[in-house]
């Protein structure tokens, strides 16, 4: 497998380390005592608590509505009973509204059986709707709800679904792992969305640093439907979704549009493995396969583990924090939030947990910028970090808007390339805050 | 479990290895070939010339740096090398140290620091010295049979017309074949080599070329800008002399005088360079031509320092105009347009 791929121009190569969990199976993390589901797990507004205090809870039983079009339900990953509803430590760094139940230690932890419908026999329409009953969310770190990507506008057709196991993040392997060990569910998703949109074509985006990978995902390719595998270049940020969209389609999507408005649709392998699995066994979305990663654990690994339990059970389980641990993150190096608190559940879009060491997140000192260009040459989105970094530290957001900042999507190349340690991103993500702040004055 | 302490920091949480400091030092370290050449070639006054524009340069960023220690960062290093190589041998020493506390006062601080330059400091304390003191700095030495001899009056008291040996001045390759009544034209090999009358790290540029090559293979100079100027230079004058307007051959021209210097270490200094690539072909174009002009036509023999220096000056504007076209903005992007 060589030869010209396609791909899309600019990126950085950070060192993967994905050696440290790639060829390890998945486990099952054993129930904690005690979970807690924030309301917000999901892009949008947050979802409104059905429990209260004292309330008997099943595996898999719903315990928050939806409100409105853009969110999601929560569903409960263990059985027991609500202790409190209360403001808790989340893993964006905020407290928030969370649902904390305490597990039935004596609870054989099944699933409450809950009916859906084949998904062959009920009409298209109705599959987003048992998606969106099922809390499925995009797995793949934004954690945008998926019922909602699946109506795309109706003057914007798609004719393309693309399937994202390209994990372009260094550490992570959940992705690989779910590939690896659920192929089939991987496919019966990509079969249940098409159906949903009415298309044939899908194609499965995977980085050639995971062949084996690539070839299952051949192996077990349906074929009755266009279904195919596109080896990917291994290169940062493979799998954002304009990157991919391009390097699959060569097409660009414009600023400020959907992926629809180029006729693609970009699913991740794990939200379609979790959409098969609602149709097959009922099971709503309420665990996951996490990397458990970095030289800052005993332990490192993949888990399966339910939404809900908090970083210090995760950690306890694998086998406690090395003497120089520097740093925690959720999600991977390049995105990742740093957490503050072992008290965090493990949420939705928490792909990863690293524990990095002091020399895995070594920083040098901010010195002057050079004018160098390199970041220019990283940006997978055509923006001039070095002028907006200017800008932004002279607080000029309103030019910076102009210099398209709404297309930065923070996924952090130019922080990562620049030679003097300015942390471009970080100015970015502070300058749209700013931005949205004089928008709602 | 026991108390740890983690640190909360903006993603990303990863960095490369690269470091501005990084950069710079490595830059001194490609010099390190063509400084051993030019003491080779010159004698003990290479070292004197060398280490009196550094000290100039490194004593006025210690005391009227921006930051502290900011002379750790080995950009003033870089510019009284540069300033050294671009002088003649036999300059007087005070002249030489007064050239790199003008490059790094004017040149650099005054603009506020590293980064925040517009022209090449090395270049402007050149500059500086061939309006102050014409003689001195196109008073070309030749080497005499002895190694340990100076090269000049390197030891001219400040504002004392340093003695001028007749006997031991020559000219330059581009000023015989220029001005002289009996131009000859030197072997383009002798060029390559450094064998021939020029300031100190012009002469050489084989090991320019080298040194220029393993920074551009490490990512620590943007090749566009020197392919840009050598290519640019070998058009506009390949053109010229074929047009029978120039007695400058295009290989000549690029091997000669401080070309290979020029294009490779002044005007890839990333902070007085443009920041596209798009920028950096048009900047190295205009350098070239802009050489290829004053060198033909132009009142001195050799025009790569204000070529480097006009160019600069435009920069703001190039990058202006190059900036990256806007993702999505072609293709399909017109038809979705609102």
């Amino acid at each position: 497998m060589s030869g010209r791929l396609p791909s899309f121009r600019n990126g950085v190569h950070p060192p993967e380390h994905k050696e440290l969990t790639s060829g390890i199976p998945s486990r099952r993390l054993p129930f904690p005592d005690e979970i807690i589901l924030p309301l917000s797990q999901h892009i949008g507004r947050p979802a409104e608590a059905l429990v209260k205090p004292g309330d008997r809870v099943e595996r898999g039983d719903v315990i928050a509505k939806a409100t409105g079009l853009i969110s999601s339900r929560v569903h409960t990953s263990a059985a027991g009973t609500v202790k409190s509803i209360e403001q808790w430590p989340h893993p964006s760094g905020t407290m928030q509204p969370s649902v904390r139940i305490e597990v039935d230690p004596h609870s054989t932890q099944l699933q409450r059986p809950r009916l859906v419908p084949h998904w062959d026999e009920v009409p298209a329409e109705q599959l987003s709707e048992e998606i969106s009953k099922a809390g499925i969310v995009g797995l793949g770190g934004a954690a945008f709800p998926s019922h909602v990507k699946m109506r795309p506008p109706e003057d914007q057709p798609v004719d393309v679904l693309i399937v994202n196991g390209s994990e372009c993040e260094p550490y992570l392997t959940s992705d690989h792992r779910t590939m690896l060990e659920q192929p089939e569910y991987v496919h019966q998703g990509i079969r249940i969305v098409l159906r949903a949109l009415g298309i044939e074509r899908a194609v499965i985006g995977i980085e050639l640093n995971k062949p084996d990978a690539i070839e299952v995902m051949r192996k077990t390719a349906p074929t009755d439907l266009d279904v195919s595998v596109q080896p990917l270049k291994v290169k940062y940020p493979q799998g954002a979704e304009k990157m991919l969209i391009k390097t699959v389609t060569g097409r660009e999507v414009p600023s400020g549009k959907l992926p629809s408005a180029v006729g693609a649709l970009v699913q991740n392998v794990a939200t379609t493995a979790s959409i098969a699995r609602v149709f097959d066994t009922g099971e709503p979305l309420i665990e996951r396969i996490m990397t458990v990663s970095g030289r800052g654990v005993k332990q490192p690994g993949n888990w399966l583990i339910p939404f809900g339990t908090k970083l210090r059970d995760v950690i306890d389980a694998c086998g406690g924090m090395t003497g120089d641990i520097a740093e925690i993150v959720f999600g991977g190096p390049m995105m990742g939030q740093s957490q503050a608190s072992l008290d965090v559940p493990v949420l939705k879009a928490t792909g990863g947990i690293l524990l990095l060491s002091r020399d895995e997140c070594k920083r040098q000192d901010i010195l002057p910028c050079i004018r160098c260009g390199k970041c220019i040459d990283a940006c997978p989105v055509y923006l001039n970090p070095q002028l907006m970094g200017a800008l932004a530290r002279v607080e000029r957001f309103e030019e910076m808007s102009k210099n398209n900042l709404g297309d930065c999507m923070l996924c952090g190349c130019c922080s990562f390339v620049c030679p003097s340690n300015i942390p471009l991103s970080q100015l970015f993500a502070m300058s749209k805050m700013q931005l949205s702040r004089m928008k709602a004055a | 479990m026991n108390e740890t302490t983690v640190k909360i920091t903006a993603a990303p949480h990863v960095r490369s290895p690269e470091s501005t400091t990084r950069i710079m030092w490595s830059v001194v370290l490609s010099l390190v070939p063509v400084i051993a050449a030019s003491i080779f070639f010159f004698g003990p006054s290479a070292v004197l010339v060398l280490g009196a524009s550094t000290a100039g340069c490194l004593l006025t960023e210690r005391l009227f740096g921006t930051r502290r220690d900011s002379i750790a960062d080995g950009s003033a290093v870089i510019t009284g090398l540069l300033l050294g190589m671009c002088l003649p041998a036999g300059i007087p020493l005070w002249m030489a140290f007064l050239g790199g506390v003008f490059g790094v006062a004017f040149g650099k601080l005054i603009f506020g620091g590293l980064g925040q330059n517009v022209f090449n400091p090395a270049l402007l304390g050149r500059a500086f010295l061939q309006a102050a003191f014409p003689v001195a700095i196109t008073t070309w030495p030749v080497r005499g049979e002895n190694w340990w001899a100076l090269a000049g009056d390197n030891f001219a008291l400040p504002f004392m017309t340093p003695t001028v040996m007749d006997a031991m001045t020559g000219a330059t390759p581009l000023g015989i074949l220029k001005f002289s009544d009996d131009p000859v034209v030197t072997p383009v090999l002798n060029l390559i080599l450094g064998s021939t009358g020029g300031s100190l790290g012009e002469t050489s540029a084989g090991l320019i070329l080298a040194g220029g090559i393993y920074l551009a293979i490490r990512g620590h100079l943007n090749w566009h800008i020197p392919v840009s100027i050598l290519l640019s230079v070998f058009v506009f004058s390949g053109i010229f002399y074929a047009l029978g307007l120039s007695p400058f051959s295009p290989w000549f021209m690029l091997f000669s005088g401080g070309l290979m210097l020029g294009a490779w270490y002044m005007a890839t200094d990333m902070v007085t360079s443009p920041v596209t690539n798009r920028g950096c072909w048009v900047f190295g174009a205009g350098i070239g031509l802009l050489v290829v002009i004053i060198r033909i036509w132009g009142g001195l023999p050799e025009g790569v320092m204000y070529a480097i220096l006009l160019m600069n000056a435009l920069v703001p504007f190039i990058n202006r105009a190059t900036q990256p076209r806007k993702f999505g903005s072609v293709r399909r992007a017109a038809e979705t347009e609102e």
